[in-house]
């Protein structure tokens, strides 16, 4: 009946605009990718290129005597061998701290720091003129996490007149967080059990597939063009420009295409060397880093040691928790300082606990130098913190999903900084969903014709026909925060133009947004589609012609910059509105009401009052805005009190695990996960995302770790650090939960780090279950099952 | 040295080739072709699987001068034209592209498998991708790529005449 009262041009205002907030429209750059017409930093080629290597050091701590570089000077095809006296400029970068040599000085500090870098005709010419390059070494005993923390007898990774970190000694950065009465006697007196265990996580590293790799090709201005695989362009070129002498104008960044990242390109790699050499000679130079060279030339994990104390009462409550967390940060300290940051804010979970005492310490050693990696120092402490929750369960009886849901923060919960949580926190619900998902089928490995051992462990190598195999199951929940914290004034940028093409609405989306493989370009053209009603959006080549867009890490750039492209979005939008008033006389209020969609402006009932390009007419619009989360705080130093993050994000893990226990031998049957995206924008890249971490998550647990044995890296290469494979991976049911974040664009909440959390510790009680070991280290071996 | 083979269909030559470059890198940046990927250069990820005469090899494994006058087929190769390959078309489908780096690999290696088995089971699936190494996707969306290209195959061969493999 109404249907015939309403006007003729009106529009159903509940359907969603088509690939628009919401949907899962197919990335833009997946048909490029599927062609193999993708242009990956690897892929880049110029006329006249020449090749750019670095050598390296092969020890972990020595005074360097002398550096003898003629005889690969002298090699034909080679243009430029360059060491630290050839730099313009300052000799140091680093993210947060400027201590790290672009080549080294007198001194090297970790296995694989470049000393000398070369530029070449062919790589095979690099390789023998670097092979060619004679060091004298004063090889000094290493350093590591132990040693670090007793200088006096051990030494200094750094000489105390050189020291650039916050602290002192070894120390690159501690912090200290004091929540109720901590661990007092009186607190520790309230408890009827005391679960007290020591753990250990080895060093992962991020392991993307495509190699750090770039083109730098000097200009006619005497500047540079940098064409490169990051995570942030501004921050790489605010570390490189002091190096060349050059101001920023003249160090222009283009972001190529970028084979994974995960943390590993946060810091820069061969940015400055690639530059220096163009700079030197003249010519383009491309560097492409070989798999051996990528494990040397990039931060890892931090390891982490980690005591934890629980304190109970019999039904079950928590009552207090201390930690004490070592991270090894290795020779430089990239962003140890925010690392540390995390792991105390986050270091007891997404539990309520009246008292907390933790500190959290990372070292400089001469190990490996650690920084960003997926999950940014929640990953270590969930490990530990979870494993607590199951012992503390076991002791007291009590099932330990329960014990967990009992205890489990929610909205309104005071965290152990001061920090109380004004948006959804579901980890009950997360717990909830994911124990009651249907089980895998058991022994599903049996089939009519005998044993299938590709479902068994050991796979294909036959190992067992299923004698030895006992299933387990684990549970595990995490705490991530989301964006930068602790008073970091992180914003992102965003460029949106909308003009008429050929007779229709076009948007252009201009970022410097890293898009890593994540979907924030799929997730921008969404944004721009729902805010202005158009169809076509088209992306503008990521560069440091545009405002700061910030990092792709810490789960952010779909609520920073798809908060800035939908801030920029709006801004165009009034633009157009206000063209309405003046071309149509429309009300200030009436034009403030009408909205855009299906490439006409609305009223809000639905009504038709023009078209988008008529109101655009010939002149585009173009805005550009500069989007910022709310302010946040520093932790106090003593206290660790502060409003220190800005949002907060949840995954819970369900692992079921077949094990070998005669073997040692460990196959993951199925890892179920749920998690709480506040809003899926785009679903099918949500679950991506979950998988994709879930999936490393499980590399930790059973099989990735770089080996480092007196500072000596031991297995550079994927034939010695195991990444999972497909045979690895078992099916991963995801529950995606959307409790919006009223803080937050669209209600969203980062997704891509949480499930990287749970997923270890989940597996890992899994085995746990099924062998009955302590197993306080991860990633578990087969000799942890067998005690061999 | 110089080096003719067939590449996509297509007679190619390299010249100027140093003896221990390998067939990815002539691929890469003799002849234009980089879409076969350099993820690890020794034969442990599986991202510049290529066929050799019909047979998908790493081709970082394969010295050049192993290719004079044989037949190498690329991810290049597989589309026809704007028409992609049915696999092609299922990995943007199904989601199963992040990054896209391990993608190429994976496409040719997926080929391979359907073009042997028109319906794997899951097993035969991992079993056939095994040397393929994905960091982003976890390899569900990859499994349903693999799934979906098999099924739409099927229902070519199904609406194809007789006798004619879709």
């Amino acid at each position: 009946m109404a249907a015939l009262t309403k006007p003729k041009n009106l529009q159903d205002v509940a359907a969603p605009g088509r690939d628009g907030v919401g949907a899962s429209p197919l990335r833009p750059d997946g048909i490029l990718k599927v062609k193999g017409d993708f242009a990956y930093s690897s892929d880049l080629w110029h006329e006249d290129m020449l090749w750019g290597m670095a050598l390296r050091s092969p020890h972990a701590r020595a005074r360097i005597l002398s550096v003898d570089v003629s005889a690969a000077l002298a090699q034909p095809g080679v243009y430029a061998v360059l060491t630290h006296e050839d730099i313009p400029g300052s000799k140091f970068y680093g993210l947060e701290i400027r201590d790290q040599p672009v080549l080294a000085i007198d001194e090297v500090r970790f296995h694989g720091e470049p000393i000398v870098i070369v530029a070449a005709d062919h790589p095979e010419t690099a390789r023998r003129a670097i092979a060619k390059i004679v060091v004298e070494y004063d090889v000094l005993p290493s350093i590591g996490p132990v040693e670090a923390l007793d200088p006096e007898r051990y030494g200094y990774v750094h000489a105390p007149a050189d020291y650039k970190a916050h602290a002192f000694g070894n120390i690159v950065h501690s912090q200290h967080i004091h929540h109720g009465d901590g661990d007092s006697a009186e607190v520790r007196a309230l408890a009827d059990v005391i679960v007290r265990g020591e753990y250990e996580v080895g060093m992962q590293d991020q392991a993307f597939l495509g190699p750090e790799s770039g083109l730098a090709v000097p200009a006619e201005d005497g500047g540079i063009d940098l064409y490169i695989a990051t995570q942030w362009l501004h921050v790489d070129r605010q570390q490189m420009c002091p190096v060349l002498g050059l101001p920023p104008e003249k160090v222009r960044l283009t972001l190529a295409g970028v084979g994974g990242a995960f943390g590993g390109r946060e810091d820069i790699s061969m940015q400055v060397h690639a530059c220096l050499l163009a700079q030197h000679t003249g010519k383009p130079v491309k560097i492409v880093y070989n798999r051996e060279e990528s494990f040397f030339g990039h931060v890892h994990r931090h390891p982490a040691t980690m005591v934890f104390e629980h304190g109970a009462t019999r039904d079950g409550r928590l009552v207090f928790v201390k930690a004490e967390i070592v991270l090894d940060g290795g020779a430089y300290a990239s962003t140890s300082p925010a690392v540390v940051g995390n792991a105390a804010s986050l270091g007891i979970g997404p539990y309520v606990i009246p008292h907390a005492a933790v500190d959290a310490t990372a070292v400089y050693t001469n190990n490996p130098p650690c920084g960003a990696m997926r999950g940014f120092g929640a990953v270590q402490m969930c490990f530990g913190y979870e494993t607590q929750m199951d012992r503390l369960a076991a002791e007291l009886g009590l099932d330990p999903v329960e014990l967990r849901r009992m205890n489990a923060m929610e909205q309104g919960s005071v965290l152990p900084t001061g920090q109380v949580v004004d948006a959804p926190a579901p980890v009950a619900e997360l717990l909830r969903r994911v124990k009651e998902m249907p089980l895998p089928e058991v022994e599903n490995w049996r089939t009519a014709d005998g044993p299938d051992v590709r479902e068994l462990p050991g796979g294909l190598s036959n190992t067992t026909h299923g004698e030895g195999v006992v299933r387990g199951i684990g549970y595990a929940v995490g705490i991530k925060n989301v964006g930068f914290s602790e008073g970091f004034d992180d914003y992102s940028t965003a460029r949106v133009r909308l003009e008429v093409i050929g007779g229709a609405p076009v948007a252009l989306v201009h970022t410097a947004m890293a898009e890593v493989g994540q979907g924030g370009i799929t997730v921008h053209a969404q944004i721009v589609r729902t805010e202005l009603g158009v169809d076509q959006v088209t992306m503008a080549p990521a560069d440091t012609r545009v405002g700061s867009a910030g990092s792709t890490s810490a789960s952010r750039q779909t609520y920073m910059t798809g908060g800035a492209v939908k801030q920029a979005a709006e801004a165009v939008r009034a633009v157009v509105l206000a063209r309405g008033r003046d071309r149509y006389g429309w009300a200030p209020a009436f034009a403030a009401g009408l909205r855009l969609a299906g490439g006409k402006a609305l009223t809000a009932a639905g009504e038709v009052v023009a078209d988008l390009v008529d109101l655009l007419g010939d002149e585009p619009v173009d805005e550009t805005t500069e989007f910022r989360h709310r302010p946040t705080e520093a932790f106090d130093k003593v206290t660790g009190q502060g409003f220190g993050h800005v949002q907060y994000t949840f995954c819970a893990h369900r692992a079921v695990v077949d094990v070998d226990v005669e073997l040692g031998l460990v196959k993951v049957i199925e890892l179920a996960a749920a998690q709480d995206v506040g809003k899926a924008i785009n679903p099918l890249a949500v679950v991506g995302q979950i998988h994709g971490g879930s999936t490393q998550g499980l590399g930790l647990a059973v099989m990735e770790e770089i080996i480092v044995r007196d500072g000596k890296v031991r297995n550079p290469s994927f034939t010695d650090y195991l990444i999972p494979t497909i045979l690895d991976t078992p099916p991963m049911p995801v529950d995606v939960l959307e409790l919006a974040d009223a803080h937050a664009p669209y209600g969203l909440r980062g997704a891509g780090e949480a499930p990287t959390l749970s997923s270890t510790p989940a597996i890992v009680a899994a085995i746990r279950a099924a062998t009955g070991l302590p197993l306080n280290r991860v990633p578990v071996r087969p000799e942890h099952l067998t005690g061999t | 040295m110089k080096v003719t083979f067939t590449v996509n269909g297509r007679p190619t030559e390299a010249d100027d080739v140093w003896e221990g470059e390998s067939l990815l890198y002539v691929l890469r940046e003799r002849v234009g072709l980089p879409g076969s990927k350099n993820a690890c250069e020794q034969g442990e990820c599986g991202s510049c699987t290529v066929y050799l005469d019909g047979d998908p090899v790493c081709s970082c494994l394969v010295a050049a001068g192993q290719v004079q006058d044989r037949e190498v087929g690329t991810v290049e190769g597989l589309a026809q034209g704007d028409t992609l390959d049915p696999v092609q078309q299922a990995f943007v489908d199904a989601g199963a592209v992040q990054c896209g780096f391990c993608t190429p690999g994976l496409l040719v290696q997926t080929h391979d498998l359907l073009n042997r088995a028109h319906h794997p089971s899951d097993a035969e699936i991992r079993e056939a991708l095994s040397g393929n190494l994905c960091r982003c996707t976890g390899y569900e969306k990859i499994m349903d790529a693999v799934r979906l290209a098999a099924a739409r195959k099927a229902d070519a061969r199904d609406a194809a005449p007789t006798g004619l493999e879709g």
